[in-house]
């Protein structure tokens, strides 16, 4: 099966919204208040195992919505700034809407358990730059049981890659399973590896029921195209729901 | 003291305030080679609780009596300004302004109403031990809980770094932690005797070396943690 053959479903109905309690991470704000002129922004979080491709991912947002959105990131790192370094060398988003959180050894912790150093950077964000429509918060490389707290994202995004092997998306976990969004990614690496999208496709589609995937090569798509859709969709659903409560 | 899992649930190390992402000096010890094994992490939490660990339990009892007078904000004022006297490496400052604002983020959900707008504002965020000190006001604790809770929290950071940073054996390191429960406890009861004295008379000893290995820390291109 080649890549462009498996669709995303990124306009389903996201069965979740429903389904989960949502705690809002804000209690001064009154969701049911008429929409304020300054939204609390989408917090999407991005995660996946180390070497996924999570940080070039954040760069194809970062070009994709360039002039669309107003774009902040969060990078978790294992070690220093690594990945907010990368970006900011990459040129794709001006530094001040980067912030770097520094994790201690514990990179899930800061996405799951103790998510304030994550809040904090995101209020830092605000306060340096104003109001945001989209904050993307990348998570330390990690392992397959890596997840984010809904009380730090909205939604979050899970990249595997096809040279991690085909097995991935069996093998399951919070990340495969549950994310809003599962990314194959590396696509182009495929035929090297011998990995099998179908076999990919089929698992995920086993393991995630209605929950979308998407195949991605950002060497072939260099804006993601598929996931910035994704969010964009995330996006308009994320104020509507603001603005009727 | 009576045991209380209020008590419990501040000292967990699982309390989401952002503890996990320091090492209370611990790496930069082990880069220095001066913290290597059980024997020698002892030493170095021992010298934590007389340091460090005494100065916070203090400031964290003043903080907590402070809650109740009428002028607290001027008094918390003081005591902030007298622990930045006392930490004398910028970066051991902002390591305790970011945790005060950590737990300050816990507090305001956990208690909405526990009277943190006394602590002194502006984007650093107010040290550590002051909001430990309203924090467990608003949990109604008493001084020797809130002495003990920060005297622990001295101890049990570096000991959970030295775990990951060394693989040592966590019986043996949980060993050493049992072995200075006593230290500890009496380092929080000297942090109680000391409630009642004016905030530039609290207690003020220091650690030059790990001063300056916390300077050097944050230079690293390379560390596992912030602190």
């Amino acid at each position: 099966m080649r890549p462009e053959s498996v669709s995303p479903t990124p306009h389903e109905p996201v069965p979740h919204d429903e389904t989960v309690p949502h705690t809002h991470p804000e209690p001064g704000v009154d969701p049911h208040a008429p929409l304020p002129s300054t939204v609390r922004p989408l917090r999407v979080g991005i995660g996946g195992p180390v070497g996924s491709g999570k940080t070039a991912l954040v760069a194809a947002l970062c070009r994709a919505f360039a002039d669309e959105l107003r774009l902040g990131v969060v990078t978790n790192d294992i070690y220093t700034t690594e990945d907010a370094d990368f970006l900011r060398r990459a040129g794709v988003l001006d530094p001040a809407r980067i912030r770097a959180v520094e994790t201690g050894c514990c990179p899930h912790t800061a996405i799951r358990d103790d998510i304030g150093a994550n809040l904090d950077a995101i209020d830092e964000l605000v306060d340096g730059v104003g109001p945001l429509d989209l904050v993307l918060v990348e998570s330390g490389g990690d392992n397959l049981t890596a997840t984010f707290s809904r009380g730090l994202v909205d939604r979050q995004i899970f990249v595997v890659d096809v040279a991690g092997g085909d097995k991935v998306p069996r093998k399951g976990g919070p990340g495969v399973t549950a994310a809003d969004l599962l990314v194959i990614n590396k696509t182009d690496l495929a035929p090297m590896v011998r990995a099998d999208l179908s076999v990919m496709d089929r698992d995920a589609r086993a393991r995630r029921g209605d929950l979308p995937t998407v195949f991605l090569s950002i060497v072939v798509d260099p804006l993601a195209s598929a996931v910035a859709d994704w969010v964009r969709h995330e996006l308009a659903h994320h104020r509507g729901r603001l603005a009727v409560g | 003291m009576t045991p209380s899992s209020m008590v419990l649930l501040l000292a967990d190390g699982r309390f989401p305030a952002g503890a996990h992402a320091h090492s209370g000096g611990l790496e930069a010890a082990v880069a220095a080679g001066l913290v290597t094994d059980p024997a020698t992490l002892g030493e170095f939490l021992r010298g934590r609780l007389a340091t460090g660990g005494l100065v916070a339990a203090a400031f964290a009892v003043a903080a907590h009596r402070a809650a109740g007078v009428v002028d607290r904000r001027s008094t918390l004022a003081r005591l902030d300004a007298e622990l930045d006297a006392r930490t004398a490496a910028p970066a051991l400052r902002a390591v305790s302004r970011r945790q005060g604002r950590a737990l300050l983020r816990a507090g305001r959900e956990l208690w909405p109403t526990g009277g943190f707008e006394a602590l002194p504002a502006g984007p650093p965020g107010p040290h550590q031990p002051l909001v430990l000190g309203l924090v467990a006001a608003a949990a109604d604790l008493d001084p020797v809980a809130v002495a003990t809770i920060a005297a622990y929290g001295s101890m049990t950071g570096p000991a959970s770094a030295a775990v990951r940073l060394l693989g040592l054996d966590p019986y043996r390191v949980h060993a050493v932690l049992a072995a200075l429960a006593a230290d500890c406890d009496a380092t929080a009861a000297r942090a109680v005797a000391t409630a009642a004295d004016p905030p530039e008379r609290l207690p003020a000893p220091a650690a030059p070396l790990t001063d300056i290995h916390a300077e050097v820390h944050t230079t690293w291109e390379v560390r596992l943690f912030a602190s």
